[in-house]
């Protein structure tokens, strides 16, 4: 979600699900719903049977998304990049771009700093630092006046604005490269190019969608940063059918996510306090950004009210504004630890303990070898899930030696509890408990209340290092050793007034004690209490939201605009102000969504307007961002401001760009003796991991009805390869890479075909990932192979483009 | 252990079989007439949310029970909800299959502990697994608690423990738990968002 938030302003699906029927062109590439998704792809079905619409998918394999395609393009695993900037090349050459959506909307009219630079022998950018593996991204800043506002040239011919220097850049994405680095023929690059570059039409929308099959990469921020780009420059962010479709993992990973589960984050996306900010003015003065245009709406100027709103809910009567806020018990981070590091933390013996509420980091994470090593250095663990994972019982290869103490505790599933979930549209809806969980298996609610209330006996008993956050937390729960789902979208979540609030004339509109209507209610003076300031508003006084299951929908978009409700304030398409042109007119009759009533003085229309509804047609849509536009130029990443074509860091081929930086160069990797990477002559062949419809991650084993379905683990391999090696259907095979193997069942296919990449011919083999050491069936860990390599940006794994080698077991 | 479609058919079979013999046993004729009631005709239906990946499909839970206090209610149908914008009723294979999901055999459903060294799981109580978490949290917060980093300032946070939570938690448990993480004083916390 770095990618997304940093383009746009905020990290999720821009659109829902159901609007995907409003698209002229479906684009499916780093991602295969049709299998892992299959009941949101159906909205893409529709599309094309009820409009005709077209559907594209790029992929390394034919799947199930392929074959209802209309285009199906295989490509290499990782040369993804180069395919995006065909197409940015493209639409730019061609003059395929939505101008004044471009000029208007975008960053393009922004003036560059002349120390931003872009080398492309070296296929670096400016301010890198070999030693540190950094770049200086103060050189890549744009021009400023002295109030901070950012220096524009409307004409955008000045030759370091954003839209000239993105010209430049993509210029050496020709269709002859693209077919170089990702071995797609060049007729065949064109024909998706000519389609995708036609969206670009004010009435027509395309509609991308993608998974982990561009976030699993060493660069999967960028490429993900490359859909925005283009999509922008077609103008197609804002609009019915015009969408980056992040697809989600698992049913709420957009709710854990917008929870902030990961440490960067506190709960929706405010900042964890860092130890230079010692003052809460401090911290609302370094995350309180100042608009750096005219027409910016700078949403995030409220920040204090969602901050001090957060600390009440966390702490309430004990946070008050003598003691800033109770802001000292929560702690000051400046590294941040995300799974990478945490893992490698444990591996070092730096960590001694996890817990673990539904999370099965031994399957999860790439190298096994090195996160059996990491869990048993651990002096203790909790894990609490439905079944015995394997990262529970990791133990049981070499019990003496290992020393961990496990407590393995059973907790309920879906069915039985109450609670919200939130989709990859962002939309909020309820789930009802059906049953109770088996034996003496207890929700997570249960079990937070009884550990919470223990472990405060305990400090108020034993006392022990700095208890005041445990003992003053504030906990409004009618019985605190069992909160209620509903008591905590309530009294937390949405949040409260706790004093009686009143409007600019001293009227009160809201009483103490009553539920916030919308985060627009927010104080920093300490009257509200809510600790998810983007939820604000799914509970108010007159009812629950998340359970309205109305199914009106009067546009006929697929809005739905009382079932459910979406983040934020009931939105369902995000910046919908680009829906219309600048002056607040519809761009076009065919994608009508929200206009400007110039006799209302207000935005109007089918959805809940993405900005202020008074604020003129003056301000920009992008209304979380500083500059209130989308970013074609993104300095926000660590590894560049334009998405530049890195070959994964392990790969079959040299960079055909620039061979003397052939990998992302601020990429992460560790370095200890399990570190293992690999190289071309010794694993000669690609590789990447995925999953199949029938089954999901590591759970489905435990389920009889799925394991049915697919007993074996199973690898896919090019017919041609498997010609070669003397490999048939049913083989027993070994994978090897560097970190490890594993044995699975061969299954040759024409569904991977070798590809030429810049000459040399490349197969790829196919590794399911769904097996493990418990379940019904049985198979190797894939992660035994895959290599422990992340994404700078957002820490993420890649799984997708790695070198192996495989061989028949006699 | 090896699972054939051919074994599920066989065991439905042959109690459908087994059924129609005791009801010949009378004038089959109002009995033949008479429309098979439906397994769910006196099931309690809730909604709810397929737990699998990110369309977060509604489903309707059925479950069957006589009310009776010692009994506990059992999951006997799940379909998809057709007043459910998303999927409108429609499940794929996975989603089809989460009655075998919730009563799968292989759940646990007591408190496991495994002491460092040993071998086997120990069965122990609720209480006990409470208070030995409790105390192990404790225990390495009190020990590796930072209250001040190496330049003097204060910054009250605990590194040593790594804190998990599930992404397909309800937002509410999940928002406890992280909440709990932070009271700690917590900083490494992670989702499989990441992932």
């Amino acid at each position: 979600m770095a990618s997304l938030a940093t383009r746009f302003g905020r990290g999720a699906m821009t659109n829902s699900w159901e609007d995907i029927k409003n698209a002229d062109l479906i684009f499916v590439m780093g991602g295969n719903p049709a299998e892992n998704h299959p009941c949101g792809f159906k909205w893409a079905i529709k599309a094309r049977q009820e409009k005709g619409a077209k559907i594209i998918c790029v992929d390394v394999r034919y799947t199930r998304t392929a074959a209802v395609s209309d285009i199906f393009v295989q490509i290499r695993p990782g040369s993804d990049i180069a395919f995006m900037g065909g197409l940015i090349n493209y639409v730019l050459q061609n003059k395929k771009y939505h101008e004044e959506y471009v000029r208007h909307f975008t960053n393009a009219t922004y003036i560059v700093k002349d120390t931003y630079n872009f080398d492309p022998e070296t296929g670096l950018f400016a301010g890198f630092d070999p030693e540190k593996k950094q770049y200086d991204r103060k050189l890549w800043d744009y021009e400023r006046d002295e109030n901070g506002k950012v220096k524009k040239d409307m004409s955008m011919e000045h030759p370091r604005c954003v839209f000239q220097l993105l010209k430049q850049f993509y210029s050496r994405y020709t269709p002859e490269v693209v077919e170089k680095i990702t071995g797609v023929p060049k007729e065949k690059f064109l024909e998706v190019a000519k389609l995708v570059a036609e969206t670009g039409a004010p009435d027509k929308s395309m509609t991308h969608l993608y998974a982990l099959g561009w976030t699993h990469h060493s660069w999967g921020t960028q490429v993900i940063g490359s859909m925005a780009v283009l999509q922008l420059l077609l103008g197609n962010i804002g609009i019915p059918g015009g969408m980056v479709g992040a697809l989600r993992g698992h049913s709420n990973v957009q709710g854990v996510t917008d929870l902030a589960g990961e440490g960067r984050f506190l709960h929706g996306y405010l900042r964890p306090p860092r130890p230079e900010q010692q003052t809460l003015k401090d911290h609302i003065e370094a995350n309180t950004p100042k608009p750096w245009d005219d027409g910016s709406m700078n949403y995030w100027s409220n920040y204090s009210k969602f901050i001090v709103s957060l600390l009440k809910a966390y702490y309430g009567d004990n946070a008050t504004p003598e003691n800033d806020f109770a802001y000292s018990f929560l702690p000051k981070q400046d590294k941040l630890i995300s799974w990478d590091e945490a893992v490698d933390r444990m591996f070092r013996g730096k960590m001694e303990g996890l817990v673990s509420l539904g999370v099965n980091i031994l399957a999860n994470t790439p190298n096994v070898n090195k996160t059996v090593k990491a869990l048993s250095n651990l002096k203790w663990m909790v894990v609490v899930d439905v079944f015995e994972i394997e990262m529970a019982s990791f133990w049981k290869e070499n019990p003496e030696a290992i020393k961990t103490e496990v407590l393995l505790l059973p907790s309920a599933l879906f069915a039985e509890k109450d609670g919200t979930k939130t989709n990859s549209g962002r939309r909020i809806s309820w789930q009802y408990k059906a049953v109770d969980p088996p034996g003496e298996a207890k929700s997570e609610y249960w079990l937070a209340g009884r550990f919470y209330m223990k472990l405060k006996s305990l400090y108020e008993k034993e006392g022990g290092k700095f208890p005041d956050p445990i003992l003053k937390a504030r906990w409004p729960f009618q019985n605190p050793y069992e909160p209620t789902a509903e008591e905590i979208l309530a009294l937390e979540i949405n949040g409260i007034a706790l004093a009686d609030l009143k409007d600019d004339k001293g009227n009160v509109v809201l009483k103490k004690g009553e539920r916030l209507p919308s985060f627009t209610m927010l104080r920093d003076d300490g009257t509200t209490a809510c600790g998810m300031w983007l939820y604000c508003g799914v509970f108010p006084q007159k009812g629950n939201r998340a359970k309205s299951i109305d199914l009106s929908d009067p546009s006929g978009l697929g809005i739905y605009p009382n079932f459910g409700y979406s983040w934020p304030a009931n939105r369902r398409i995000l910046y919908n102000r680009a829906s219309a042109d600048p002056t607040g007119k519809p761009w076009s009759p065919k994608k009508k969504l929200i206009w400007w009533n110039e006799k209302e003085g207000r935005w109007v229309g089918y959805d809940v307007p993405d900005i202020k509804p008074d604020l003129p047609p003056e301000y920009g849509p992008f209304i979380m961002l500083p500059e209130g536009r989308g970013r074609l130029y993104n300095f926000f990443l660590v590894d560049g401001p334009f998405p530049e074509h890195y070959e994964p860091y392990e790969s079959p081929v040299q960079n055909v760009l620039h061979p003397k930086t052939s990998n992302n160069p601020v990429v992460r990797v560790f370095k200890s003796d399990l570190d293992l990477l690999g190289t071309p002559d010794k694993f000669p062949h690609c590789a990447t991991s995925y999953r199949l419809t029938e089954h999901f991650h590591f759970w489905t084993k435990h389920v009889y009805g799925t394991s049915v379905l697919f007993q074996k683990m199973f690898v896919e391999i090019p017919e041609e390869l498997a010609q070669e090696l003397g490999i048939k259907e049913g083989d027993k095979v070994r994978i090897t890479t560097a970190r490890g193997s594993a044995e699975a069942y061969a299954l040759p296919t024409k569904r991977i075909k070798p590809l030429i990449v810049n000459g040399k011919k490349v197969y790829t083999v196919g590794i399911p990932i769904h097996w493990g050491f418990e379940g019904f069936v049985k198979g190797a860990l894939a992660n035994l192979t895959t290599p422990y390599v992340w994404d700078p940006n957002s820490q993420t794994p890649e799984f997708k483009g790695f070198l192996c080698n495989i061989e028949k077991v006699v | 252990m090896e699972l054939t479609r051919r074994t599920l058919l066989k065991a439905s079979g042959l109690s459908v079989g087994a059924s129609l013999a005791g009801i010949l046993g009378f004038d089959p004729k109002p009995a033949l007439a008479r429309v098979r009631e439906l397994k769910i005709a006196r099931a309690k239906a809730v909604k709810s949310i397929c737990p699998y990946c990110s369309v977060s499909c509604g489903v309707l839970i059925y479950s069957l029970t006589d009310g009776a206090a010692n009994v506990k209610p059992r999951v006997i149908h799940v379909e998809g909800d057709p007043d459910n914008p998303v999927n409108r009723g429609t499940l794929c294979p996975k989603g089809a299959t989460i009655k075998d999901f919730i009563n799968s055999p292989r759940r646990i459903t007591k408190p496991l502990y495994r002491a460092p060294g040993a071998k086997e799981w120990q069965e122990i109580t609720w209480d006990e697994a409470i208070e030995k978490m409790a105390k192990l949290i404790k225990d390495t917060r009190d020990r590796t608690f930072i209250e001040k980093d190496a330049d003097g300032r204060v910054v009250n946070r605990c590194e040593s423990i790594f804190w998990l939570t599930g992404s397909v938690m309800e937002n509410e448990a999940a928002y406890i738990w992280i909440k709990l993480g932070r009271i700690l004083g917590l900083t490494a916390l992670e989702t499989q968002a990441r992932i």
